[in-house]
């Protein structure tokens, strides 16, 4: 068998060429769809928000705490240092320190006040997030995707609300009961707030807003005019908590 | 050769080591495990069949699992349709799979303990067995 240079070039360029058409042979043959649709029950909106109603709210602070906390597995691990937290009480100074002016009435400085993740339009949480393990989803909720975070805890601190928590051991020996519907999380991982996107997927409303009876907690859609949500804020006076920061979230509080 | 003889002996001390495992084995068979289907929810059905075929199933169910987690929590779309009939499924480890498949020990364990996978679903996802 002989073989010279230009035989050689031919032949090689010949199998070159039928490499490159490859992927193309492969995209004919697999002609098979996979389907994947979004569950037509589920509650649609552009951009999710809250108002906490805290006239009405007071009496059922517990109920909304323990109905978030139960259905999503969240751990009570019983130190301040290591808690584990998605929505929680704190103080009017706390919450809003920027606009609390020493001179507030003694109801409002020992009230307890509703927190949660904001779920900012501007989150500094996803800027932050090296892995895009947090993100901003089509509904305006700013989803964690746990089986990407690595836990390095830069949307902690680039979060002004404090609305993260950070799994320091496994959560799971904390857990009283566990809730089979919905995953718990490992150690290392950072978790917050989803505004129940598993439950509106099912057309269930968040799950302290169906404990809140009174009507203390409105969630709707900030971008429909008719919604719930911006009836409220169209018609009384609402504050956010700090709102110069620029993140510019979507919980809106009446006091 | 220098040293030829510690250097065969050694040699064959070594190889006799290495290969043990391999004469132990011998003669003797590993079965593969056998996966059960023995739960309420599968002996109901008329038709033992899961979403898809069950060789793709067994092969490519990690894949599809993987496809599941991107698509549900990257993209909000939460049902599956089967290629096979068409059937709308929740895509959903906890509330889909296991709701067949709810003797994870005799079904996924089997086999992941045999081939010595360790996927690590369930650090999160919660298993039957761990339902207090």
């Amino acid at each position: 068998m002989d073989i010279n240079r230009r035989k050689f070039l031919k032949v090689s360029g010949v199998f070159t060429l039928g490499l490159g058409l490859l992927p193309l042979g492969n995209a004919l043959a697999s002609n098979k769809k996979v389907k994947y649709a979004p569950n037509p029950k589920a509650l649609k909106a552009k951009n999710w928000a809250m108002v906490v109603d805290m006239n009405k709210l007071e009496s059922e602070l517990d109920e909304c705490i323990s109905a978030c906390h139960k259905t999503h597995n969240v751990p009570d691990i019983g130190n301040k240092k290591e808690e584990v937290k998605w929505i929680w009480t704190d103080s009017f100074e706390s919450l809003f320190h920027d606009i609390e002016h020493g001179h507030l009435t003694g109801k409002i400085r020992h009230k307890n006040f509703l927190a949660l993740c904001n779920h900012c339009e501007n989150p500094a949480c996803v800027r932050v997030c090296p892995t895009k393990a947090t993100f901003k989803s089509n509904d305006g909720i700013v989803m964690m995707d746990f089986h990407r975070c690595i836990g390095c805890r830069y949307c902690m601190a680039a979060c002004p609300y404090g609305a993260r928590s950070f799994n320091f051991k496994d959560p799971r020996p904390y857990l009283k009961e566990i809730n089979p519907k919905y995953p718990t999380r490992t150690k290392g991982v950072v978790e917050k707030c989803n505004f129940c996107s598993e439950r509106l997927a099912e057309g269930l409303l968040p799950a302290c807003v169906e404990a809140s009876k009174n009507g203390g907690l409105v969630f709707g859609d900030l971008d429909d005019p008719n919604s719930e949500v911006r009836k409220i804020l169209d018609s009384q006076y609402t504050i956010q908590r700090s709102y110069s920061f620029g993140t510019k979230p979507k919980v809106f509080y009446i006091v | 050769m220098y040293n030829s003889r510690n250097i065969i002996i050694g040699l064959v001390i070594f190889i006799g080591i290495f290969t043990l495992p391999f004469v132990f084995g011998i003669g003797k068979k590993n079965d593969a495990p056998k996966l059960s289907l023995d739960t309420p929810k599968i002996n109901e059905l008329e038709a033992k069949e899961c979403i898809e075929d069950t060789d793709f199933m067994r092969s490519n169910h990690m894949k599809l699992l993987s496809e599941w987690k991107v698509s549900v929590v990257r993209d909000g779309n939460r049902i599956y349709v089967s290629e096979k009939d068409g059937k709308e499924y929740e895509m959903s480890l906890e509330n889909t799979c296991l709701d067949c498949h709810s003797n994870k020990e005799e079904f996924c364990d089997a086999c992941h303990t045999y081939a010595q996978v360790e996927p690590n679903c369930w650090s999160c996802h919660v298993g039957p067995e761990e339902v207090k």
